[in-house]
């Protein structure tokens, strides 16, 4: 029997929920949504020294960072419960094995992520952004290795996790911290030092920076430098979250 | 043998849930795990389906170790657990469909598969319907069928009746009666009814250690072939006058215990022991029998029996 299978039948699976589940396209995308308006009416005539784009240009690709972040780390804890009562179990008893089901889990969590994220580019595009440049064809590439990246992440945390009461932990003190470090509201010039030292051991960082290279064309870092830890941390939080999960024994 | 089990044992902290057990189960056979809830059965179901590791000891499906082989283990088996592990957002045919798929069966075997199982336990007219919209006891018929659609070896049933009510039980227990006759089924429940009904073979679990292991009819008979059940007034039973009664009948009776208002007596014969139980109880005084009545013993009452306290009724879940 084939592992690509076990991989493919998990992905269709996520992908069917998805299509089914209305209010998950809204639920998820509200509160960036709300980022994105107040913040692009609140500080429409900011500049800050050194960026030559607009504020909404600024902010949409970090907003659309935000959006396959907050769904990816969700879609890969939530694989707590689906352990230890659901589907996953059916699965975990299967002859697949177990490096397959993390990848097949993490790769149907990313492209739901990624829907998501394309989604909330489309409404930033209501709101005023205008994707220009001749890397746009990048964008979608990077927006999904960095739905990868964070969904292994969750994935990651829902091998260490015993309940679903934690996830509150998860998302105060692990996903706000990473958004608000990763560049996506404000240059990270702006910030302390030691802040900014913090903010380039973040890997959201990078992304939000290529993303916004790759639809405005400015940058803060040199695109190849992020473009390779993109590629370099999906690469490094997938093996980590197939290990982890590998080694799980359901109670 | 299609399920050799070694000196097994399973530790969670401090806590022995299974504890250094043996049994072995033949190509063909229904296999029972009887117990109380915390006996240890669901552990040992976890271990046969490689979901949790053994602390030591060894089980061995077809031949491979559960420690070694999990993988050739997962692919002899189907499991049917306790909690449901559909998905209940897809149809019945879509869950049903990613099972086969996962088991690496072809397009067009999946489907036949499909239509053959789903005419076997009646859901053919719900079919493109999600889950979510099945009542429990279709859901528990969708699991079952699912659990063998790829064929198994051998079929890991754990509790497929509970919380079902009576006929939808027995729906169940039909179709498992079917399918036996090509797959070997371990399954654990704490129904004594339904170990009677379905086991070739029971083993009755009792704080992650096997009491006892045969099948229904000879654990039965090991308490003896008939039981007297005397009943009393409430007022005048007590544990005295148990024991006077049990004195009386000494070298008669295989076991004696109080339940209830009532003497339970287990006999070989209840016709050549009941003129002597009368004889006891006129040497009783201010005792007035209510009811006398003979029956035959149950696995409930083996179990009671094996459990060593028959004041401890409460214990033992359902039924």
């Amino acid at each position: 029997m084939g592992e690509l299978d076990a991989v493919y039948v998990l992905w269709l699976r996520d992908l069917k929920r998805y299509l089914r589940a209305k209010s998950r396209v809204f639920g998820s995308i509200g509160m960036p949504f709300f980022f994105l308006a107040f913040f692009s009416l609140g500080f429409r005539r900011v500049e800050f020294p050194g960026v030559e784009i607009d504020y909404v240009s600024f902010i949409s690709p970090g907003i659309a960072a935000m959006v396959v972040l907050f769904t990816g780390v969700f879609s890969g804890v939530s694989v707590v419960w689906d352990r230890q009562f659901g589907f996953l179990r059916e699965i975990m008893v299967s002859p697949a094995s177990r490096f397959s089901i993390a990848l097949g889990r993490a790769l149907g969590g990313a492209t739901t992520a990624f829907v998501q994220g394309l989604i909330m580019v489309a409404v930033s595009m209501l709101i005023g952004f205008r994707p220009a440049g001749n890397n746009l064809l990048l964008f979608p590439v990077l927006l999904f290795l960095t739905a990868l990246t964070f969904t292994s992440i969750g994935i990651a945390i829902s091998t260490v996790m015993r309940d679903i009461h934690g996830f509150q932990i998860v998302v105060n003190f692990f996903v706000f911290p990473i958004f608000f470090l990763s560049g996506a509201l404000f240059p990270l010039s702006e910030l302390p030092s030691f802040v900014e030292a913090l903010a380039m051991l973040n890997p959201l960082t990078y992304s939000v920076d290529a993303l916004r290279w790759s639809t405005t064309g400015y940058a803060f870092f040199n695109p190849i430098l992020s473009i390779a830890v993109i590629f370099l941390s999906c690469f490094l939080f997938l093996l980590l979250s197939s290990f982890l999960f590998s080694r799980t024994e359901v109670e | 043998m299609s399920v050799v089990v070694k000196n097994l044992v399973k530790v969670f902290g401090n806590i022995v849930a299974v504890d250094s057990i043996n049994f072995s189960v033949e190509k063909g056979e229904i296999f029972g795990l009887l117990g109380p809830n915390g006996a240890g059965k669901t552990t040992t179901m976890k271990i046969l389906c490689t979901l949790l590791k053994p602390t030591s000891g060894d089980a061995f499906v077809e031949g491979y170790s559960v420690r070694r082989d999990p993988k050739k283990v997962r692919e002899k088996l189907g499991v049917v657990f306790q909690e449901s592990t559909l998905d209940i957002e897809l149809t019945v045919f879509e869950n049903l469909d990613l099972h086969g798929r996962l088991y690496g069966m072809g397009i067009n075997e999946r489907r036949s598969r499909i239509d053959e199982l789903l005419e076997l336990v009646n859901l053919e007219d719900y079919r493109n319907v999600q889950v979510k919209k099945l009542s429990g006891g279709m859901k528990r018929k969708l699991e079952v069928i699912r659990g063998i659609m790829h064929s198994p070896d051998i079929l890991i049933l754990d509790e497929p009746t509970l919380g079902l009510d009576a006929a939808t039980r027995r729906t169940i227990w039909r179709h498992i009666e079917e399918i036996s006759e090509d797959v070997t089924i371990i399954l654990s429940t704490h129904y004594m009814e339904e170990a009677e009904k379905l086991c070739d073979r029971v083993a009755v679990m009792r704080n992650g250690k096997i009491v006892a292991l045969d099948s229904p009819q000879s654990l039965k008979e090991r308490i003896g072939e008939e039981i007297i059940v005397l009943s009393f007034e409430s007022s005048d039973i007590n544990v005295e006058r148990l024991k006077a009664v049990s004195d009386g009948l000494t070298g008669l009776a295989t076991h004696i215990s109080l339940n209830g208002n009532a003497i339970e007596i287990h006999v070989k014969s209840a016709s050549a022991v009941l003129p002597e139980v009368m004889e006891v109880l006129r040497t009783l005084r201010d005792v007035n029998v209510k009811g006398v009545e003979i029956r035959k013993p149950t696995l409930e009452d083996v179990f009671i029996t094996l459990s060593g306290d028959s004041t401890s009724g409460d214990e033992h879940g359902g039924t």
